[in-house]
């Protein structure tokens, strides 16, 4: 337990690297695509008189919430201020949790198109368990800034190649080191579920060709059965090993770090993230997650609305990313994917809204939720969608989705509806630390706006 | 041939159920409305009296008289339609990869009036835009303003009045930078920045020898008439100022150059398309005139998007440059409203500032000012019905008419839904079009396979 003189000296400290840092902002811009994100100011802080979006209970119309050691340490109408604290006024203002974007690969991703090495986002080959998201992620990305002072404080960065992808990491949009950053660093390991694709490849001249129906059944069949046949591996595997640890004069079993990293996910210990779209890819999953006895979350979830009864019956969250998307069958009504979310909700499928964006427009996430609403979802649920419902999905709700004390201090305080496109984000914080609300954006806006 | 009546029937279908319910007269009263005019402020309850497509009252307790339908707009927005100064909707081709100046194509013979991108982008409240060659070429093909009259045929979407334009590009797509050669393939010329605008002074130079051989002809300085050079032929009416060049663009050095270029052959350029970088060059851009037309914060997806900033928009409006918001997209062509709603929080442009740049700036670009792009007495009645203030995530359009008529109607499309949905379990029950049990393939989706072809246009050679 720190003494509160300490604290006082650690407040100054740390304010004093922060004026530094921050006045130098500019001069460390590097030209690889990334650049030194600043990581804020460490301290105590009172946001009084402020509209409190609990999202956990009813809306406090005017309170205190209290940011201490990275947590909120109180909340309400009531809550104290403790003496030393940095006020901030919080007059018309709101605060809300910071949101949460579970499908992105922020950090993975720089320059998508004709910059490869600013890529990590796809290993190769279709085995990758051991792969790790968090090992990958820039932790200077410049879109790492450029999102969070949109409100986004945590997203799922999730890699993408092959048939096992790779474990996706939960981030803290903030931090000079991904161990910084890491709220959940090995969360779900990402399988792309075998799909049924009729694409038979490219004939020139006359373009793509189509494969039988039945060939295409066939053909997905065989890689879950491929895929079956490596969960089998790792379980044996898994035995072998166990079976050593309890006596060490069996023969030792080689380490195998694929198979190593496969053990938490087939015994369900974590879950695993399938990739699926259409309605008989999420069905195949459901049926898939009811045979395996694993944990699963659907990613991408298009046709979630046709299966919410295969979702019910096998706990499979959603992670849906489609709101941005145009309706896949030319005869699909205009708003499909507009209101799928309040579908999900009204069947009681557990679901959360993701902008599905590899890093840059991540920061579109609460018009993502936004429109959801518009188009059925409740106001209330739309909020949740970005917050509670994706701490729910990525198993940290007891950290973070909502204001409650004790939770991590994920805390971004605006001057309107956070979902509103019009609406200004005017304090933030991560972990505790009070963010500045400078990315790469502002600071060639800084540098241009006056130029004659 | 059976993918085809498929396709007819629910497009057919969808066309109907579009107008269902509505008058084609064009004669409407809107009453008790927030009507925001782009022009003169928002005005609460106000009444809009349409006649013969065109805007003829604004006022309150307005009468139609018999004959007019009116709409109880009572808590609901109304506003101009939104004008896409940048699509590749309707397009059935959009990029003729096979030279770098193909100024003698014209996006106007590959129209498909039942792209379906139509229907949805007038559920977003789009009445109008820009169809643009795409951006493989220095200099690309002629483009089409058109009006979205969803079930009409390609003719009447074209605009009669709307000047002449074509497309220009510069930059990473024109040098083909993101795209492989197949073995044995010439990479083709330009390959740099350099070659780029060199391209394009040739191309002006011969315009300009062309239409000094053609002067000379017709004054009589010599009895040999020139050849006819449909390459040649638009860029002369670049050069007499009556086609306007929309330059697609990315970087503020080629912004300029192109600038320059244009002063040095004597015409403005109508707009800069795209500019992520033309906050850099604001002043230079006001002084030369041109228009910019850009995304409203779209950046990193490449190289040269990297130093894109959503405060583009401002600067260019503080500078007096003629900005509008474009989607280049067909699934952001249906959410503009939201992109104009940044505009305010990124600079805090005032909200009809920010309304013009998806309404009356791009008319403005397109040169259809005259007609539409407000709400004003004697303006063609291009209108939209939100449920809530445009710049709302939680707005949507109810009704979006063109000219009086309307186009998309919410409840009309709910209505028709279970109708429909029973025509696409019948037409799927049928036996040519059932997934085959053995052999031959299944029915293809058109619109998707549409896309996708799209998008291997795109990996060719970029089409934005």
């Amino acid at each position: 337990m720190r003494s509160k003189i300490s604290f006082t000296k650690l407040r100054i400290t740390f304010a004093a690297v922060f004026a530094v840092v921050f006045a130098a902002a500019g001069s460390f811009a590097q030209s690889d695509g990334s650049q030194q994100n600043q990581t804020g100011k460490a301290g105590t802080f009172a946001i009084r008189d402020v509209r409190i979006v609990t999202v956990s209970g009813p809306v406090i119309e005017k309170g205190t919430v209290v940011i201490r050691d990275g947590k909120i340490a109180a909340i309400g109408a009531g809550a104290d201020i403790p003496r030393g604290a940095e006020i901030i006024d919080g007059e018309g203002l709101s605060v809300y949790p910071g949101m949460i974007d579970a499908g992105t690969a922020v950090g993975l991703a720089e320059i998508g198109q004709g910059a490869n090495a600013t890529v990590d986002v796809a290993e190769t080959g279709n085995m990758n368990a051991n792969a790790k998201a968090i090992k990958g992620i820039n932790p200077h990305s410049s879109h790492i800034n450029v999102t969070r002072v949109n409100g986004i404080t945590t997203v799922l960065s999730v890699p993408t190649g092959g048939l096992i992808a790779g474990q996706a990491a939960v981030i803290n949009l903030n931090g000079s080191t991904q161990a910084d950053m890491a709220v959940v660093p090995e969360f779900g390991l990402v399988i792309n579920f075998p799909r049924v694709s009729l694409f038979g490849g490219f004939v020139p001249g006359v373009g793509r060709r189509q494969i039988d129906f039945r060939e295409a059944v066939k053909r997905r069949d065989e890689q879950i059965g491929e895929l079956k046949n490596v969960f089998a591996e790792a379980e044996r595997y898994g035995r072998a090993k166990d079976a050593y640890a309890n006596d060490n004069s069996l023969p030792f079993p080689a380490v195998d770090i694929k198979l190593d990293a496969m053990l938490p996910y087939i015994r369900g210990e974590r879950p695993i993230i399938f990739t699926a779209d259409r309605e008989r890819d999420i069905r195949a999953v459901a049926n898939f997650v009811g045979e395996m006895k694993v944990k699963g979350i659907i990613l991408g979830g298009q046709e979630a609305a046709e299966a919410v009864d295969a979702l019910k019956k096998h706990n499979l969250a959603v992670i849906f990313k489609n709101i941005y998307n145009l309706p896949v069958r030319e005869d699909d009504p205009f708003d499909y994917f507009f209101t799928t979310p309040s579908v999900l909700a009204r069947a009681g499928v557990p679901f959360a809204i993701s902008t599905g964006d590899q890093g840059g427009e991540v920061r579109d996430l609460p018009y993502h939720a936004g429109l959801a609403s518009a188009y059925g979802l409740s106001k209330e649920d739309a909020l949740r969608s970005v917050t509670l419902f994706p701490a729910q999905i990525l198993g940290i709700a007891d950290r973070t989705g909502t204001l409650e004390t004790g939770k991590m201090a994920n805390v971004v305080v605006t001057d309107g509806d956070i979902l509103e496109p019009r609406t200004n984000i005017k304090y933030m914080f991560i972990n505790g630390r009070l963010i500045p609300l400078t990315s790469r954006h502002t600071e060639l806006f800084e540098s241009f706006k006056d130029r004659k | 041939m059976k993918k085809h009546i498929l396709k007819l029937t629910v497009a057919a279908i969808i066309a109907t159920f579009a107008v269902a319910g509505f008058g084609q007269s064009g004669d409407i009263l809107i009453k008790n409305a927030t009507v925001l005019t782009a022009v003169d402020g928002t005005k609460e309850n106000t009444d809009i009296l349409v006649r013969n497509g065109k805007i003829e009252r604004i006022g309150k307790g307005l009468n139609g008289g018999s004959g007019v339908r009116v709409i109880d707009a009572t808590g609901k927005f109304v506003t101009p339609g939104i004008i896409d100064a940048h699509s590749h909707s309707m397009l059935d081709a959009i990029n003729e990869f096979s030279f770098s100046v193909t100024s003698m194509t014209d996006v106007k013979d590959v129209l498909n009036p039942k792209d379906i991108s139509i229907y949805r982008a007038l559920a977003g409240g789009v009445t109008s835009a820009l169809l643009l060659h795409g951006s493989a070429n220095s200099i690309g093909g002629q483009s089409a303003t058109v009006k979205f009259k969803w079930g009409h045929r390609a003719a009447d979407f074209l605009i009669p009045d709307a000047p002449l334009g074509i497309k220009f590009a510069m930059g990473e797509n024109v040098k083909r930078a993101n795209s492989g050669f197949q073995s044995g393939q010439e990479p083709r010329y330009p390959r740099t920045r350099m070659g780029v605008v060199e391209t394009m002074r040739d191309a002006f130079v011969r315009a300009r020898n062309y239409k000094k051989a053609w002067d000379d002809f017709n004054a009589k300085k010599t009895r040999i008439r020139p050849r006819k050079d449909l390459e040649l032929e638009p860029l002369v009416e670049i050069l007499e100022g009556k086609r306007k060049v929309h330059a697609h663009g990315y970087r503020s050095d080629e912004h300029l150059n192109l600038l320059k270029l244009a002063d040095e052959f004597g015409f403005t350029i109508g707009t800069l398309q795209h500019g992520l970088e033309a906050y850099k060059i604001a002043p230079e851009i006001a002084k030369h005139g041109a228009g910019v037309s850009i995304f409203i914060d779209s950046w990193s997806y490449k190289i040269e998007a990297y130093d894109s900033i959503p405060y583009n928009a401002y600067i260019l409006w503080k500078n007096g440059v003629l900005v509008s918001i474009n989607s280049d997209s067909d699934e952001r062509m249906r959410r503009l409203n939201l992109d104009a709603a940044k505009v305010m929080k990124y600079g805090g442009v005032p909200e009809q500032d920010a309304l013009q740049m998806i309404t009356l700036n791009p008319a403005k670009q397109l040169g259809i000012d005259k007609r539409t792009g407000s709400i004003e007495k004697g303006k063609d009645a291009d209108i939209v019905i939100w449920t809530e203030h445009p710049f709302s995530v939680y707005s949507r359009v109810e009704t979006t008419f063109i000219e009086g008529v309307p186009y998309f109607d919410r409840s009309a499309d709910l209505q028709k839904r279970a109708e429909l949905k029973r025509e696409r379990e019948r037409l799927e029950a049928l036996e040519v079009n059932k997934p085959p049990a053995s052999g031959g393939t299944s029915p293809r989706i058109p619109s998707a396979f549409r896309v996708e072809d799209r998008d291997e246009a795109d990996r060719e050679g970029g089409i934005h």
